[in-house]
């Protein structure tokens, strides 16, 4: 067997960030900012937030399609992601209004003063003034970037290590992982957390200092913030499931006895993809939320979860192009249909209108896909390019539940 | 407009009598006049009862000639039409004092709003509503006097608080009414309302009562009127401790009343006060409360805060400067306290408070709670009778947050066990589940909309609740869930694709409203131990109804042929496919089974709470919590479970009663690390049926 | 030739104004869009709305449309998610133009909105009851501010009802909370002790409440009257009332008003058991005028269903179209700072009879009425106040007590009148 390089090995990383580029460069040209005028603010932000989402797919795809463990808690890391980038952005933008109006007053304000005014004016909302401990990185930018990889890392990394040393696999680890995140949901619904409750944070998209730029260019440069992010993290994923840990991985998947029983230490191997994964949703929710403007508990609630799962599903597992472009597909054609923009069916006794009717329609196609085309959209391409993103196994359907063993002998073991 | 009685001419009799004879007190007379009131009713008791007694047969004639109900309403039209709680004292002390024996109905009626009045001369009726026009009733005689129409109709609506006024005054005409439901009303407005004058009357009335029920209310209701209302220490003291053996809010509330205390501060302790207890600053309240305290009674100044502070030093800016420190230097708090100190060693503004006076103006005074009753035995006396109280009533809190758990253990149970039947002999995870729990809340909805007696659509409704879902379930299990039986986590995903097209359907079918689904009336109101444990019929009915499908669940699995069949197919389909059992039609019965028993966790759901399209998804997680904390495949691990996060839901709850989302989110958390123990819940699978 | 000239410039004048009337022809029909959730938690109550501006935008084009066009409708589902808010209500500005949109019903979805309006410089109509503390310059408040339904609401459990001791019961975010933030210290300015004051938040669609229940009903133990003052929110109120009738509890025990309980959610369930507890709104279905009436009945032609009810959200739609159409009339045209400044002293009848204006402050000035159960779901006004205009910051947290608003004059929605200065022209998010 001949040595090969990292990119002739995975040559989707290639076309995968050839399309990336030339589609970056197509939005840019068209969009508002640039004074084309073709594709408007919002939806350019739509599409940042779209490539954020599709990061995350991605993630979502290296512990499912990959590894094997069906996270519904991902959205957590995602949204706590988000929040810790909040924190700062609302910390600072209101110091910025502040500082402004107490110069106003003939004696100079203290820092003290200006903190305490802040702490009233973000909380006096929700009826304290009081800056919960959580905020005490807030006013500095680095310190919250840091947070931005460090809480969603270390929450993964704990609930990883509790899960996995205790062995809970499949179904009951699904279910655990939606309970974490129906857990920070709802602590971070409280008032007492110190996040705003229900209210959430909120004006994240005025970048503070950045106040004079308008948003058409702001939007464009979170458009190429998260087009960046998206790219490098797909090397990143595709490197990782390339190589040794990519085939331990994947054994864990298929058969997660038989790899320990080789010798090597399975929980290292899913914890560390576990955390990995989670730091980059993390990652992708801080680009995600400035674009949204607000974030607030509902983000994290277990649905938001699930649906990560429907758009991995649907984009295809086991591929990481295939995650990207199922989580790019469903979220667009959300938007489209509940936006009112797609048009009505008249079938002569009954008018299907699609804010009513989009849910029932992905629900069934959802359960089309995972009966019909396990391999969802991704499989479409094995059709051009006749080839196999998973290294050929003895398996004929190399589904991740259908391990190679599985599908010769059969149904005794569930 | 005429008045059919000039109203110069009533006004004074009634005034005159008003002042000589007796007027019925205020509920808030003040107290330290009603020994004198009390002697007074005292003496006109019985002439009033036997006024009463007279005027009932023969008073029509008698009143007639003095005064009639209507001139008196019209004295005070205006109060009568758009009574204030405050304010409608005065016409009910009239109509009291005009002893007309048509008085207690008008009150009666008038509280229970049926009198109108017409707005083209201002007299005042009974009346009803016939289409557009109103039926009137003449007040005094009962005739009908013509109909008005509507527009010329004002109805009179008291509100709750006159209510509760006209109540108090009626309290002494309802004690001995032939009608118990009455004399029930009297004891409800006394208890709501205790009043001194009311405990003569109560006791007078108690003799006479036929009824043992209410005769045993009143007695308790005279104890507790003469703890408070007494005449001598040692009446009130015996009457105190009689309370003790009670639970009920009421005697708690007459307790708490004896023993209701004021704070007050001062150098040293008044003579004479009847101490509750001394309060240490720093222990039984805060310093900065205690200070402030202080402040409010000006016996200390106040402390300046920033604001206070940056104001005083703007008041004195001086050239570019305060108190020698350049305004552009008072950005740091150290700065500001310096130019402030400078400026108060000059004297131009009061000093800044520091630590240290805080501490000796804490110090030199102290902080304490006395009783409003100076009687000190007295309070002892009800101190005492209070703790025996509270100790009783913490054990029957115990109890009824037992109640509560269990209902809610028992709830959690109906909706989880359809899921544990799937989950655990299936390896099923539902997501759908919920929406089966609302498929049957619908159903009994339609149900009742198309049969309107409640209790006949409910018999129908659980068996088509039953008969719908269990359709559904197994539909879904032959289109869809047969073909993923390997693939546990996709099924899982189509499920939840299932699960979310039921949700919009039902909208788009029903709307998004909350749609009623009402319990028969055997099913309302509470099963009520005492003020403390109680517990609502329909949570008791779903309890029963939970007993009744555990019985049914471990009676088809443990002795029927078809439970044998699931168990041999839960623990190797395999085998039991060689031993001639259709594991197919097994799983599909066993599906069915499981989504029926949640169409019927539907109806009782929707009976306690709302039925709406959301409401499945309201309950899907806490099932699965449910289910993996009992343990996969196991109807008593199911029990376990409901019951243990039930009980630890309610626990928590207790703990923290004004945030009940913390009680979730602290349960989820116990659950997430309980896994962490046992892995495979409380009750586990052992050997082979465990599987993996 | 000057005369030439001057004629010229009449004719520059007209082709100018032609060219204007032109573009104005060109900008119909008059778009306005409709942001309310029509799937997920807040369909429930937003639904309603959305039709009811489908009902008055189709009675004004029967009305012969407004400045020549024709009206139409763009709505938008938001589907009950915050971030939505914000993304469609930039769709609707930026993409489909609208020229006014009405919208939210949550204060978290009309909070997600407000920095895109501002920044779009944009025109929003909030219809609902919220809890105050904002006046921002693109937005109409349409519904009542915490002085015109919770502090006439207390006054009536303080002075009518002699209620005591308070349970203020609410679903977990900010209305509920900033709501009772306020009551907790208006009550104490009346004298009511902290201890007497029981606070507890629910989630959303919160169906066990047997506890709660139980704990009000233990406050009255000090003998002290008790009231509920509930800021549940859409369906937990059914359970929340299924379990007060089950326990007993009735309204001349402890009397419960709510803010967030109308003719809507009573809907769901049955009242019989309910009558006599209380609701504080500036509208109720029963309220005696034409104009109701009249209302009622196009509603029910509207939506085909003479059984569905109307409420206060509708009703402050109702009044908010309205006045919006008679400013755009006024100002002859649908640019924003032209229509905003003829809102200014609008004026429109209420339903309830009487006359709603709009404030400087973007507040509308309306009556409180308080409305007693009834048992066939409605409501019996049984206490209504003169016009009281809203009030954006309340005078009973100190914080905001030195705030006011007031767009005309100071063209400030956050002024301290302490210093005298305008603490920010943007809204607090």
């Amino acid at each position: 067997m001949t040595r090969k390089t990292f990119l002739t090995e995975n040559r989707s990383v290639f076309w995968f960030l050839l399309s990336l580029g030339v589609f970056a460069l197509i939005i840019t040209v068209l969009a508002d900012g640039s004074g084309n005028g073709m594709i408007s603010t919002s939806f350019v932000k739509t599409l940042g937030r779209t490539l954020c989402l599709m990061l995350v797919a991605i993630a979502m795809d290296v512990v499912w399609g990959y590894t094997g463990i069906l996270s519904l808690g991902h959205m957590a890391f995602f949204g706590l992601g988000g929040y810790m980038i909040g924190m700062w952005l609302m910390y600072a933008r209101t110091e910025i209004v502040l500082t402004a109006s107490l110069n106003a007053a003939p004696i100079p304000p203290t820092p003290e003063e200006i903190h305490d005014a802040i702490g009233s004016q973000i909380f006096g909302l929700v009826g304290s003034s009081e800056f919960p401990a959580i905020w005490y990185f807030a006013p500095s930018l680095p310190a919250q970037l840091a947070l931005v990889v460090l809480v969603p890392g270390v929450l993964a990394l704990v609930f990883g290590w509790l899960a996995f040393r205790s062995r809970v696999t499949g179904v009951y680890l699904s279910i655990l992982t939606q309970a974490m995140t129906l857990a920070l949901s709802l602590y971070l619904f409280q008032n007492d957390s110190g996040l705003r409750g229900n209210n959430g944070l909120s004006g994240l998209q005025n970048i503070p200092g950045l106040g004079d730029v308008p948003q058409s260019h702001l939007s464009i440069a979170f458009f190429w913030a998260s087009a960046v992010a998206l790219g490098a993290g797909y090397v990143l994923f595709a490197w990782v499931v390339s190589g040794k840990m990519g085939s331990v991985i994947r054994g864990v998947r298929d058969n997660e006895s038989r790899v320990r029983f080789l010798g090597y230490h399975v929980e290292s191997y899913k914890l560390f993809i576990f955390t990995l994964t989670g730091i980059v949703s993390g990652i992708a929710g801080a680009l995600y939320y400035p674009q949204a403007g607000i974030i607030n508990p509902n983000e994290i609630a277990p649905i938001a979860s699930i649906y990560l799962a429907v758009w991995v599903a649907i984009g295809g597992r086991g591929r990481l192009y295939g995650a990207a472009i199922g989580a790019a597909v469903v979220s667009l054609l959300s938007s489209w249909f509940t936006g009112g923009s797609a048009p009505d069916v008249n079938l002569g006794i009954y008018t299907i209108q699609w804010t009513d009717w989009w849910l029932v329609l992905l629900g069934l196609s959802f359960v089309a896909v995972t009966l019909l085309a396990p391999k969802g959209i991704g499989g479409l391409f094995d059709l051009i390019g006749n080839r196999h993103p998973v290294p050929a196994t003895s398996s004929t359907a190399a589904g991740p539940d259908l391990g190679a063993r599985r599908t010769v002998e059969g149904e005794e073991e569930k | 407009m005429t008045s059919p009685v000039p109203l110069q001419s009533i006004t004074k009799p009634i005034e005159c009598i008003a002042a000589d004879t007796f007027a019925v007190p205020a509920a808030s007379s003040p107290p330290q006049d009603f020994q004198t009131r009390l002697a007074m009713l005292r003496a006109l008791f019985p002439a009033l009862a036997l006024t009463l007694c007279l005027c009932l047969p023969s008073g029509k004639a008698a009143a007639q000639d003095q005064r009639d109900l209507q001139s008196i309403l019209q004295t005070e039209a205006e109060e009568v039409a758009s009574p204030g709680r405050r304010s409608v004292g005065s016409v009910i002390d009239a109509l009291v004092a005009s002893e007309l024996p048509q008085a207690p109905e008008f009150l009666q009626r008038w509280s229970e709003r049926e009198v109108l009045q017409r707005t083209t001369d201002g007299l005042f009726f009974y009346g009803t509503r016939e289409g557009d026009s109103y039926a009137l009733t003449d007040l005094s005689t009962g005739e009908p006097a013509g109909s008005a129409p509507a527009s010329e109709i004002e109805e009179i609506r008291p509100n709750g608080g006159v209510r509760r006024v006209i109540a108090s005054a009626l309290v002494q005409f309802q004690l001995s009414d032939p009608i118990e439901a009455r004399r029930i009303e009297a004891l409800d407005s006394i208890a709501r309302n205790p009043s001194a004058d009311q405990l003569e009357p109560l006791l007078a009335s108690i003799e006479d009562e036929p009824s043992p029920r209410i005769r045993a209310r009143k007695e308790e209701l005279a104890g507790m009127l003469a703890a408070t209302f007494g005449d001598t220490p040692e009446e009130r003291i015996a009457a105190i401790s009689a309370l003790s053996d009670g639970v009920s809010v009421q005697i708690r509330a007459v307790l708490n009343q004896i023993l209701s205390t004021r704070s007050e501060v001062g150098t040293e302790i008044p003579e004479g006060t009847n101490i509750a207890r001394e309060l240490t600053p720093g222990d039984d309240l805060t310093r900065d409360d205690a200070y402030a305290r202080l402040v409010s009674e000006d016996l200390a100044p106040e402390i300046q805060s920033r604001d206070q502070l940056k104001a005083a030093l703007t008041a004195n800016i001086d050239g570019g400067t305060v108190g020698g420190v350049p305004i552009g230097a008072l950005d740091t708090e150290e700065a500001r306290a310096r130019a402030y100190e400078t400026l108060a060693a000059a004297g131009t503004i009061p000093r800044l408070v520091t630590e240290e006076d805080v501490d000796a103006a804490l110090a030199s005074h102290v902080f304490f709670e006395a009783y409003d009753e100076d009687d000190p035995a007295i309070t002892d006396a009800a101190r005492a009778a209070l703790n025996e109280v509270e100790t009783r009533v913490a054990v029957h809190q115990v109890a009824d947050l037992a109640l509560d758990a269990v209902s809610l253990a028992s709830i959690y149970f109906l909706a989880a066990i359809g899921l544990a039947i799937t989950f655990g002999v299936m390896g099923v995870i539902n997501m759908a589940h919920g929406e089966f729990i609302m498929m049957g809340a619908y159903t009994g909805y339609v149900v009742q909309q198309i049969i309107p007696d409640y209790t006949v659509s409910l018999i129908v409704a659980l068996p088509l609740a039953f008969a719908v879902t269990f359709a559904a379930g197994v539909a879904m299990e032959r289109l869809v869930i047969r073909w993923l039986y390997h693939r546990p986590l996709e099924t899982l995903l189509a499920t939840f694709g299932i699960s979310i097209a039921l949700q919009q359907l039902a909208k788009n079918i029903f709307g998004t409203q909350a749609r009623p689904l009402t319990s028969p009336s055997w099913l309302e109101g509470a099963w009520v131990v005492n003020d403390v444990i109680g517990i609502a019929n329909i949570r008791i009915a779903i309890f029963v109804l939970a007993l009744i499908f555990l019985a049914l669940i471990l009676f088809i699995l443990k002795r029927t042929r078809v439970g044998l069949e699931v168990r041999a197919v839960t623990q190797n389909p395999g085998m039991a496919a060689s031993m001639g059992i259709n594991p197919e039609r097994i799983n599909m019965l066993t599906f069915g089974l499981g989504s029926g028993i949640a169409g019927i966790a539907g109806v009782a759901i929707g009976l306690y709470a709302q039925v709406t399209s959301e409401m499945g998804a309201n309950y899907i997680v806490q099932s699965f919590m449910t289910v993996v904390v009992g343990g996969v495949g196991n109807v008593w691990g199911t029990l376990a479970g409901a019951s243990l996060i039930g009980v630890l839901q309610k626990g928590i709850e207790w703990m923290n009663p004004s945030n009940t989302l913390a009680a979730q989110t602290y349960m989820i958390l116990f659950i997430i690390l309980f896994i962490q123990v046992r892995p495979k819940g409380i009750v586990a699978l052992k050997g082979r049926a465990a599987g993996d | 030739m000057i005369k030439t000239l001057k004629l010229s410039g009449v004719a520059a004048i007209a082709l100018v104004a032609a060219g204007a009337a032109q573009a104005q022809d060109a900008d119909c029909p008059i778009k306005v869009g409709v942001l309310h959730s029509l799937s997920g938690t807040m369909a429930i109550s937003e639904t309603t709305l959305k039709d009811t501006m489908l009902m008055l935008i189709e009675t004004q084009n029967e009305a012969g449309g407004l400045l020549g066009c024709e009206l139409e409708a763009v709505v938008k589902d938001p589907a009950s998610d915050w971030p939505m808010f914000a993304e469609k209500a930039r769709e609707l500005v930026s993409n489909d133009e609208v020229d006014v949109t009405f919208g939210s019903w949550t204060s978290a979805s009309r909070k997600a909105v407000l920095p895109v309006l501002e920044e779009l410089n944009a025109l929003y109509f909030y219809p609902v009851q919220y809890e105050g503390e904002e006046s921002s310059k693109n937005v109409f408040y349409t519904g009542a501010a915490p002085n015109q339904q919770a502090i006439p609401a207390t006054d009536y459990f303080l002075e009518e009802l002699g209620v005591e001791k308070f349970a203020l019961l609410g679903t977990d975010y900010v209305y509920p909370r900033t709501t009772n933030n306020i009551l907790e210290s208006y009550l104490e300015s009346k004298g009511i002790a902290k201890e007497d004051i029981f606070v507890n938040y629910t989630p959303f669609g919160h169906s066990d409440w047997s506890t709660i229940v139980s704990d009000v009903v233990a406050l009255g133990e000090d003998g002290k009257q008790v009231g509920v003052i509930s800021t549940i929110n859409g369906d937990a109120n059914i359970g929340f009332y299924k379990e007060l009738a089950a326990q007993g509890v009735s309204a001349d025990d402890i009397p419960v008003v709510a803010f967030s309980v109308g003719e809507e959610e009573l809907s769901g369930l049955d009242t019989s058991n309910l009558v006599g507890h209380l609701a504080a709104w500036n509208y109720f279905m029963t309220a005696e005028s034409e104009a109701n009436d009249e209302f009622i009945a196009a509603w029910h032609a509207f939506i085909g269903d003479d059984a569905r009810v109307t409420n206060d959200p509708m009703e402050a739609h109702y009044i908010g179209f309205n006045m919006w159409v008679n400013a755009v009339t006024d100002a002859g045209t649908t640019d924003v700072d032209a229509v905003r400044e003829a809102m200014w002293g609008q004026e429109f009848p209420n339903l309830t009879g009487g006359t709603a204006v709009m404030g400087t402050n973007h507040h509308l000035s309306k009556p409180v009425l308080i409305g007693e159960i009834r048992e066939d779901g409605m409501f019996d006004i049984i206490s209504e106040t003169d016009p009281v205009p809203g009030d954006a910051w309340t005078d009973f947290l100190p914080d905001s007590a030195v705030l006011t608003s007031d767009w005309q004059e100071l063209e400030c929605g956050m002024y301290n009148t302490e210093t005298s200065t305008c603490v920010q022209i943007k809204s607090n998010y």
